[in-house]
């Protein structure tokens, strides 16, 4: 029997001359096909004695074998090869831009509001809402302004007729919600307000958040902790300071302006104060044994501050170009 | 209120610079908004040539601290501030020269509790205001106008005390306090001639009213150059009488602006005698006896303050000795006994009605800034959180990621547009709208969208999508209701212009993907008619059976009127009806898979998809899960009129899999029952 050696390097270089499967098909019959060199010697089997052919049979075996592996050593190339190329081809410039439907965007006076919701809410308010048009009732006198009052001249009032106007404040919330629940009781009210008003600085429509806590043991102490407490979270600032400053709300008494640090100053942000008695006595809450304290918080204020808008007519304009700043 | 510091320094004299005097009051409640050198052109030579230095101060002062309108005023505030002393200007009544008197009836003693008069012969009108005088008018922004009316302006700055000066020899008779007559006139002194409404308190004579009480004199009784003798008044009148009647002529005074918030009815008779003393120092002349007609003046009642209920509404602590220095300093006079102060406040303070305005008397002069700021100790319950109504802000999210910018529009609008765009021939409208455009309130979002979207293609945008959720108002009953909305605008092409998909204009389809999105796919759309949509692509949106809002492409005729180049589609719906929902009840999965059959037929161009959906469903086939639309194909081999549309069924039997001789069977009853209803034919 002669040796069949020689014939695995032979194989291994005449798969290797092969670019493509099919080539290495052919050159496969050579070896492994019908009349190929290897099948050829299996049938050369038959001619050896019986002590002779298990020796020369595993001789074989191991060169087959051998080119065998040889083979996939190479189909495996050459197909990972060919899959390199067509993904090559395949290759997207990923930096082309989506799809799209646009981007949208909420209006910055929508993010501040349901950023103090989302504040309020983490420490256990709800937020309850009420009637724009609102009756004189709600409005003022149970807000302990009674006609003629000269803080009702402090509210510059759009009147829809005799009775109703459009609320000047969140303030009238307090009184449904107070009608309606028992204490203790959080809320926040969020909303428009209106003001016959307009200038730079002023909008004949804006955004009020009005809060209010009251339970058995609630202070004035409590309303600055929890003031100052909300715009340092706001502001995302710990070292942002509230200055409260005597004031006069009717509906509130102590009241004062609430004023935070800003830039080396002091900024006016809102009112305050502990709920009146005849605020409570209008509800029917026994101001003896309950205390509560309400706040009112500018929404456009607050939103010009966080972001750095120097205007307050842009809320209202709708400018795409200014309200796509804040998606 | 505006005033000089130098004046306020003659009363009490603090040690503190103006900057500290400017923080004092800020911080106590008389907000300081203004505080500068005098800046009239006269008062800057006084300056040089007398080397003065004055500060101006302005005042923001609250409505309910009627008694720091003088410098009297401010200056017992100051006092209690800082603990100064106070030398107020004593007062000595004049002699009296001569037994003339003029006989006053007051008519109205609820509204006029206290009317001090007498009259002063033989003066001189033409005097020289002192220049003293002059300077401290200018301060407070009043200018000189004539001895006698700048002494009775400086007695009210000085007092609070407003006075009215008349030229006796012009009053006919006596003087009488009285209500108006019905279509009395009177010609005031800045020549409005005042209708005078039944409510209206006035000074009369024989010959009518010859004075707005408290608000503002006649023209005819004013006193002049040729004035030679004056009857000089000082009243208390109520504030509820002379509240809002200068608003109702359209205008307010110093004086009505005192009145209306609380004169010291204490004072009446001094500032009477002050203003006396300085005429006849100036003006010279005799001063008669003085009339004085009291009703019944207001009472002070006694206001308790339990230390112990301070201390729980301040949050802080504080002994009874710093709380009764605090009422010295404010000059208040109390019974004490443990715990608890009993005040009767005094006449110039009419804002002090109850305990809690004892309280803030204490804290502010306390110091709102030693009050500490601490977290309440409460109890920590949930929240309800209620799965039949949403948080609205998911609504926001839904259509901002569907690439929608939020807008924020004014609830009042053009009243055309509550014509036009809803057909709301009676819309709300406002009795003083702050501009015409302005005047009624919305009954629906559209028209805000539509404005701003003008605006915005005016700044050269090309594709916009907008939504705002807001309220929308209505009549009902003899009241109002208003009913949250959430409303959507899409303009311009389908897609922002981009490579990859061919640009085409935003249709009805592509802004029923985000209704569909905000209803979750439950909504119905039956075709309707609006006035601001195109007849032949609007739609009713129905939730649960229930009308919910609107789907269309808005009118060629609205389209052109906006100069809109191309093509709008606006939707709206009730924001409550969007956020129920239901709790997802579990239904068992099915263990064998679902099996899938089309079906295509050809109907009649006018038969709507969901009439065909509604008659299959209709047959209530227990073994259908789904019927849905994939394809509607109009064209070579359908007839003309007619369109192709191509349903698919899934069909699942929770207990077996279902075999094709059942599904067939469903297949042909489906058919059947369209066949019949609907004249359509199997397509081959």
């Amino acid at each position: 029997m002669d040796n069949l050696d020689h014939i695995i390097p032979e194989a291994q270089r005449d798969f290797a001359a092969c670019k493509t499967v099919t080539g290495l098909e052919e050159a496969k019959a050579r070896y492994l096909g019908k009349s190929g060199v290897l099948t050829e010697a299996l049938k050369g089997l038959g001619k050896l004695s019986a002590e002779e052919r298990p020796a020369a049979g595993a001789a074989i075996n191991v060169v087959k074998q051998a080119v065998e592996e040889a083979l996939k050593i190479r189909r495996d190339a050459i197909q990972s090869a060919e899959q390199a190329q067509q993904l090559a081809g395949e290759a997207l410039d990923v930096t082309l831009p989506a799809r799209s439907h646009g981007k949208g965007g909420l209006h910055p006076v929508s993010l501040t509001l349901s950023r103090i919701e989302e504040l309020f809410h983490s420490i256990g308010f709800e937020v309850a809402t009420g009637p724009e048009i609102e009756t004189d009732f709600y409005n003022f006198t149970a807000l302990n302004i009674p006609e003629n009052h000269p803080a009702r001249a402090m509210h510059d009032t759009f009147y829809v007729d005799d009775k109703h106007v459009l609320r000047t404040h969140t303030s009238p919330v307090q009184v449904h919600y107070m009608q309606d629940k028992k204490p203790p009781l959080k809320i926040i009210a969020p909303g428009r307000v209106y003001r016959v008003d307009s200038d730079a600085t002023h909008s004949p429509m804006f955004h009020q958040v009005e809060g209010l806590w009251v339970d058995e043991d609630i202070s004035m102490a409590n309303l600055k902790g929890v003031v100052q407490d909300f715009l340092q979270r706001f502001f995302e600032r710990d070292d942002l300071e509230v200055r409260f400053r005597p004031s006069f709300f009717p509906f509130t008494e102590p009241s004062a302006e609430m004023d935070m640090s800003w830039n080396g100053g002091w900024l006016e942000i809102g009112g305050c104060g502990m709920v009146h008695p005849e605020v409570f006595r209008h509800v029917g809450i026994d101001s003896e044994k309950y205390r509560g304290f309400a706040f009112g918080l500018g929404v456009e204020r607050l939103t010009m501050l966080r972001y750095g808008v120097n205007d307050l007519r842009h809320f209202f304009n709708n400018d795409l170009r200014f309200l796509r700043q804040f998606s | 209120m505006q005033f000089s510091e130098n004046w306020l320094r003659t009363f009490v004299n603090p040690s503190l610079d103006s900057d500290a005097l400017n923080h004092a009051l800020t911080m106590a409640g008389l907000e300081v908004e203004g505080m500068g050198p005098v800046d009239t052109p006269v008062a800057q030579d006084i300056h040089q040539v007398q080397g003065l230095n004055d500060t101006i101060f302005a005042l923001k002062l609250t409505p309910n601290r009627s008694d720091c309108l003088s410098i009297t005023g401010i200056a017992r505030e100051v006092a209690a501030i800082t603990g100064a002393v106070l030398k107020l200007p004593e007062i000595v009544p004049v002699a009296v020269k001569g037994n003339k008197q003029k006989a006053v009836h007051v008519d109205e003693v609820a509204a006029c509790p206290r009317y001090c008069s007498r009259l002063i012969t033989g003066v001189n009108a033409q005097a020289k205001t002192p220049d003293w005088m002059l300077r401290r008018l200018e301060g407070s922004g009043l200018h000189g106008i004539s001895a006698i009316v700048d002494i009775t302006n400086y007695v009210l700055l000085e007092t609070g005390q407003p006075l009215h000066a008349f030229d006796a020899v012009k009053l006919q008779g006596d003087i009488r306090v009285r209500f108006a007559n019905k279509n009395e006139k009177l010609v005031l002194l800045n020549q409005q001639t005042a209708e005078l409404q039944l409510d209206m308190l006035v000074i009369a004579d024989d010959t009518g009213a010859v004075a707005l009480a408290g608000i503002m004199g006649g023209a005819v009784t004013a006193v002049s150059d040729t004035t030679s003798d004056i009857f000089l008044e000082s009243a208390f009148f109520t504030p509820t009488v002379i509240a809002g009647k200068g608003r109702c002529l359209g205008f307010s005074t110093d004086s009505s602006y005192r009145f209306e918030r609380g004169v010291d009815y204490g004072n009446t008779r001094l500032a009477l005698e002050r203003a006396t003393a300085l005429i006849q120092e100036i003006c010279g002349g005799d001063a008669g006896a003085i009339t004085e007609v009291s009703g019944k003046l207001p009472k002070r009642q006694p206001v308790r303050l339990r230390l112990a209920r301070l201390l729980a509404v301040l949050g802080t602590s504080l002994d009874e000795a710093a709380v009764a220095k605090l009422f010295d300093q404010l000059g208040f006079n109390y019974k004490r006994t443990a715990g608890v102060f009993e005040i009767t406040p005094p006449s110039y303070r009419f804002d002090i009605g109850c305990e809690e305005d004892l309280i803030e008397e204490i804290a502010r002069l306390h110091g709102y800034d030693n009050i500490p700021a601490t977290i309440p100790n409460t109890d920590l319950r949930m929240l309800p959180l209620p799965r039949a109504s949403l948080n609205p802000a998911w609504l926001r999210d839904a259509l901002t990621a569907s690439g929608y910018q939020e807008v924020v529009t004014y609830s009042f609008v053009d009243e055309a547009w509550e014509h036009d765009l809803l057909g709301n021939a009676a819309p709300i409208a406002l009795k003083n709208p702050i501009a015409s455009d302005m005047s009624v309130m919305r009954s629906g979002l559209w028209g805000g969208l539509l404005d701003t979207l003008v605006y915005n293609l005016n700044r050269k945008q090309e594709r916009v999508r907008l939504f705002e959720i807001g309220a929308t108002y209505f009549k009902a009953g003899g009241g109002y209701k208003e009913v949250s909305r959430i409303s959507g605008l899409a303009y311009g092409d389908a897609a922002p212009e981009q490579w990859g998909s061919a640009a085409r204009d935003v249709d009805f389809f592509d802004v029923k993907t985000e209704v569909d999105l905000l209803t979750n796919c439950r909504a119905r759309f039956i075709p309707t008619q609006h006035p601001a949509l195109h007849p032949g692509q609007s739609a009713q949106v129905q939730l649960d059976g229930k009308a919910i809002g609107w789907l269309g492409k808005l009118h060629p005729k609205w389209q052109q009127h906006y100069q809109l180049p191309r093509d709008t589609v606006l939707f709206e719906l009730d924001t409550a009806s969007l956020l129920k929902r239901g709790l997802p009840q579990y239904e068992e999965v099915a263990k064998f898979p679902p099996v899938r059959r089309d079906m295509a037929v050809v109907v009649d161009e006018k038969i709507p998809v969901q009439a065909l959906i509604d008659t299959m469903l209709a047959e209530k086939i227990l073994l259908v899960s789904e019927i849905a639309l994939f394809d509607v194909y109009r064209g070579k081999s359908v007839a003309e009129n007619k369109k192709s549309l191509a349903f698919l069924v899934l069909m699942q039997d929770t207990q077996k899999t279902l075999t094709d001789a059942e599904a067939d069977e469903v297949m042909a009853k489906l058919l059947k029952s369209i066949v019949r209803q609907h004249d359509a034919q199997l397509r081959g």
